[in-house]
């Protein structure tokens, strides 16, 4: 929140007016103390996880580099295939080739929307903001890039998930890293890393499933409803653990005592959410349309020269490509979970509609928000986060706030939803699934709920983009070890489709 | 004496059961089969929880072991008559799903139950019945 941030000189001065609200709002009583108890803990995991190397004046955070390095590989490794398999994808996802006797079971496109509700959200809205914010507009440059690269993790691991699943007797489905990473690496005689790595991988996984899943949502969902309420004189701004209280309740009531009807209605409102938010900001940005070319000016002048940016180039490249992996979540494994479950004889499949899922959360929906925050001006005020967000759509449309405060609560509340599934199969994974095992996860994401209302920004995001990062490294390592095995699938797959043996039915 | 089957749409309800019977008496006289389709309402695109995604294939298992077992009801009513029956049960939009069936089973008409209720609920609700007036390539009885 007080970080360095592209202020021009000329509006500087009104800047420095509006010191922050919410460090304000939220220091007081109950919310104080649970912020003072915490907040060194997350401060000592973000810095372990966040170990940066100086790069001229700034600090260059390592796993940054780990993620873009890794997509890149995967990338030149697989020949591009995000842009070579882009038009097999959709067609894999309008379902071009899937088996008619198969119907009533999970569909790619299924598969695809689940695993995008648990990132399309808050990282979509909020991140963008503070990546522009503290990277300025040529942030956004770098995270298309980091969105682009990242669909070829994505690919790779939605693969793996599919290839090494847990199938049931019942029936159930179970996959992620923790079975590939445990499976795969015993299957290249390497059972002791395999093991490892997927405990690591767990133990990291609850822990992103609490902070970046839970802390970071409840927080800005709870910033978003104390905005439009009043700001500073809301009569909520003192009450951030009473919000997540409240919030704690609703999820509790979902995942504990499975009350579907509540998530129900969520998964029916979310993308409704996601296509007004997405037809707001095209109306904006076509309201000043004027002012479009400017903006792409200042985001590939602010991406090559790091123009008026704490940290030049590499400020602006460390912001996008952080928010980028932040939001779509490629090479974190989390999206392998949702991925797994999909009907399909073919793990490869999988993959390639994985790669849609970063170019719709990084390359469309992210773009669009940091798009209609260059063209607003708002980014010259001191505002940050969700805060910004709201305040560049409120430039077109003065009661936008209150819709995107609804959305960020039902995105808030439905990523959440996905996390606590991905974090409570991280828990089972390691200590084996029974009711009361289960029961104890899921009472403790709903106590990180209240805690991440209760906190304020920056130690939130910290704790939160190291454990999400943290998931990273067992990941990416097993990844490297496992990729000669995705493409083996995609040449037999291609070699199934020369001869005929797989066809479209459509 | 015909090969070709009346398709009969089911869905467990009373109404499918007085289109079974009715079709049964029609299968008689005409001297052809009865091919009877059950549809479990489906979408691929709509959207599940990923809780849902990983129960799925467990729960259609058990859709379809609960679809044969509704089904008996309706196939003990035409074991008294001599005809041949078949059923299928199958996931996908009932009328898409029951003109492909006909066209599949070669089949000479479709017979199916109606609900009753105000025209206006069927207008807003779209039902199946409707649907099939419509849309069938094929003679529609429907049975009140």
């Amino acid at each position: 929140m007080f970080s360095p941030k592209w202020i021009p000189a000329t509006t500087a001065g009104v800047a420095i007016l509006s010191y922050s609200q919410l460090a304000h709002a939220q220091e007081s009583g109950m919310d104080q103390a649970i912020n003072e108890a915490i907040a060194p803990i997350s401060n000592v995991i973000a810095g372990a996880i966040f170990y940066s190397v100086s790069i001229g004046d700034t600090e260059f955070p390592l796993i940054v580099g780990w993620l873009v390095i890794a997509a890149t590989v995967f990338t030149l490794y697989f020949g591009f295939v995000q842009f070579r398999m882009f038009g097999h994808a959709i067609s894999l996802v309008k379902g071009d080739y899937s088996d008619p006797n198969d119907a009533g079971e999970v569909s790619h496109f299924q598969a695809l929307a689940t695993a995008l509700s648990g990132t399309v959200g808050l990282g979509n809205i909020a991140g963008v903001a503070v990546a522009i914010s503290i990277g300025g507009p040529g942030a956004t440059f770098w995270m298309i890039l980091a969105g682009l690269l990242g669909m070829a993790s994505k690919f790779t691991e939605c693969t793996l998930g599919v290839k090494f699943r847990n199938e049931y007797p019942d029936g159930r489905v179970s996959g992620g890293p923790m079975y590939y990473l445990s499976k795969g690496l015993t299957e290249q005689g390497k059972p002791g890393l395999g093991r490892t790595l997927a405990i690591v991988f767990s133990i990291c996984c609850i822990g992103g499933a609490v902070g970046g899943g839970n802390m970071f949502q409840s927080n800005q969902a709870f910033q978003q409803i104390v905005n439009v309420t009043g700001g500073e004189q809301s009569f909520i701004a003192d009450s951030g653990w009473l919000f997540g209280l409240v919030m704690a309740i609703i999820v509790g009531m979902v995942i504990i005592g499975g009350i579907r009807s509540i998530a129900k209605v969520t998964e029916k409102i979310v993308p409704f959410m996601a296509v007004i938010y997405l037809l707001a900001g095209l109306v904006i940005i076509g309201m000043n349309i004027e002012h479009v070319g400017d903006a792409f000016y200042r985001i590939f002048d602010g991406a090559f020269t790091g123009a008026g940016v704490a940290g030049g180039i590499v400020g602006a490249l460390i912001q996008g490509f952080k928010r980028a992996a932040f939001s779509n979540e490629a090479g974190i494994g989390s999206a392998a979970i949702a991925h797994s479950a999909v009907r399909t004889k073919e793990p490869i499949t999988e993959g390639y509609v994985a790669l849609l899922e970063p170019f719709i959360d990084t390359v469309v929906i992210c773009t669009m928000t940091a798009l209609v925050i260059t063209i607003s001006g708002q980014l010259q005020t001191d505002l940050t986060g969700v805060e910004l967000t709201s305040a560049a759509y409120a430039t077109a449309f003065t009661w936008f706030p209150i819709v995107l405060a609804l959305a960020v609560v039902l995105f808030a509340f439905s990523t959440m939803l996905s996390w606590s599934y991905y974090g409570l199969k991280a828990w089972t994974y390691l200590f084996g699934e029974g009711k009361g095992k289960e029961i104890t996860f899921k009472a403790f994401f709903c106590l990180f709920v209240i805690l991440g209302a209760s906190m304020n920004l920056d130690p939130v995001i910290d704790f939160s983009d190291a454990m999400i990062f943290a998931m990273a490294l067992p990941n990416v390592i097993g990844l490297y070890f496992l990729m000669p095995i995705v493409k083996r699938e995609a040449v037999q797959y291609w070699q199934k489709i020369d001869r005929g043996e797989i066809k479209k039915i459509k | 004496m015909s090969e070709h089957p009346i398709l009969v749409g089911f869905d467990g309800t009373d109404a499918a059961h007085r289109a079974v019977k009715f079709a049964g008496a029609r299968a008689e006289a005409e001297g052809c089969p009865i091919h009877i389709a059950y549809i479990l309402e489906w979408s691929p695109y709509s959207f599940l929880s990923a809780q849902e995604l990983e129960e799925r294939h467990q729960r259609r298992s058990e859709e379809l072991g609960r679809a044969e077992t509704t089904l008996n009801p309706a196939l003990e009513i035409l074991k008294t008559k001599n005809i041949a029956v078949t059923y299928e049960v199958r996931y996908g939009h009932s009328g898409e799903l029951m003109c492909k069936i006909a066209k599949e089973q070669q089949a000479t008409q479709i017979i199916i139950g109606r609900k009753g209720g105000s025209a206006l609920g069927a207008r807003l609700l779209g039902s199946l019945a409707l649907t099939l007036v419509q849309a069938a390539p094929l003679p529609v009885t429907v049975v009140p």
